[in-house]
């Protein structure tokens, strides 16, 4: 093994600096963005910037593992749990231990400050590169196998077991065992007929209304006896508090005096 | 350039990621902060594989992907279970033990 062996390229300087910024900022992106499929997405991009990194850093096995294990594998796997526990579970900001996000920016500071002293402190030897260090100079791939195959066997075998136990941990984790029978048409019709006596009715909800100035589905309609029926708004409007009164059956729906286009505006004034 | 840009690359990533592990809530990004340091390391790894002329660095980030990807299933089936029973993918959530 030759010292000085190590020669990094013009080329391979202008793609670390060129892609390193990116994914730092990727990485940062995992810290700042509310919602964790946008997360998940930088945490991808940040993957396939690595799988590059070691591409030019003479590991091609390792980067197309990373493309295929990390952001093809682990990276959907996460995708997949975000889309069962549902996209829109955003983070709450409200803090349970008080001043936690400070003290957690500051051991991260802390972190970095703590690595990056150690980096620029230790004295590292002459870089060997990976040509020298080859044997015979076989290409990468066949090279990673003998040592693999050689001298990691032991671990080799035990990884296997892990992911067959790993396998089998998550499908036993995963599994639901069925505690109540199986719901069909006919008991479902029946639960629904034995409900009825709590409210619940039968027929579909009615219809929001249509009036002159507005058939929007924010509307209630009126029932004949003149009252309006909340129920035919749908309950997202109603929970969040955006359902508009619907015009009393005994005053005029439009002022005919007021331009037909600034009515529904001032109507949403008075209501405000 | 030096090859130790790798390294401090990889320390920021570490650190970042170490930083999203302690003030994120939702369960599912703490995990994606493990799977950056996860990464970090494997980078240094193969930086020092290169530094030193030796595979061996190179074995070992493998042995760390094939680790982290056993270890995100098992992870997110337990967040999918909890998420079952509590409805909430919350860290803070989670709080049964407490007396």
């Amino acid at each position: 093994m030759t010292p000085a062996g190590l020669e990094i390229s013009g080329g391979e300087t202008v793609l670390f600096w060129v892609v390193a910024p990116l994914m730092v900022l990727a990485a940062l992106g995992l810290l700042f963005v509310r919602r964790a499929v946008h997360a998940a997405m930088c945490l991808v991009f940040v993957m396939i910037s690595m799988a590059i990194l070691y591409i030019a850093q003479e590991a091609p096995f390792l980067g197309v593992v990373q493309v295929v294990v990390y952001t093809g594998a682990v990276m959907m796997l996460f995708l997949f749990v975000l889309m069962l526990v549902g996209v829109d579970a955003s983070d709450s900001l409200t803090e349970t231990i008080r001043g936690q996000r400070w003290i957690g920016l500051l051991v991260g500071l802390g972190l970095a400050l703590v690595l990056g002293g150690v980096v620029g402190r230790a004295a590292f030897p002459p870089g060997a590169g990976l040509a020298g260090g080859d044997p015979a100079g076989v290409a990468n791939p066949q090279a990673l196998a003998r040592v693999l195959f050689g001298d990691y066997v032991l671990a080799m075998e035990a990884v296997g077991v892990l992911l067959v136990t790993a396998a089998v941990g998550a499908l036993v984790l995963t599994h639901r065992r069925r505690l109540t029978p199986k719901q069909n048409q006919r008991t479902v019709a029946e639960a629904r007929v034995k409900a009825l006596t709590e409210g619940v009715s039968l027929t579909p909800l009615p219809s929001p209304g249509v009036y002159a100035t507005s058939n929007a589905m924010d509307t209630p309609a009126l029932g004949p006896d003149g009252e309006q029926i909340p129920q035919s708004v749908s309950r997202v409007l109603r929970i969040r508090g955006q359902e508009r009164p619907a015009p009393h059956a005994g005053v005029a729906l439009v002022d005919a005096d007021a331009p037909t286009g600034a009515a529904a505006p001032r109507r949403g004034e008075e209501d405000v | 350039m030096e090859i130790t840009n790798y390294v401090v690359l990889a320390a920021v990533l570490f650190a970042i990621g170490a930083t999203t592990v302690l003030l994120r809530r939702n369960a599912i990004v703490v995990f994606m902060g493990v799977e950056l340091m996860l990464n970090a390391t494997n980078l240094a790894f193969v930086t020092f594989a290169r530094l030193h002329g030796d595979l061996t660095g190179q074995v070992l980030a493998f042995f760390v992907m094939v680790v982290a990807a056993a270890e995100v299933v098992v992870g997110l089936a337990i967040i999918v279970t909890i998420f079952r029973t509590r409805r909430s993918a919350s860290v803070d959530d989670v709080n049964l033990l407490k007396g």
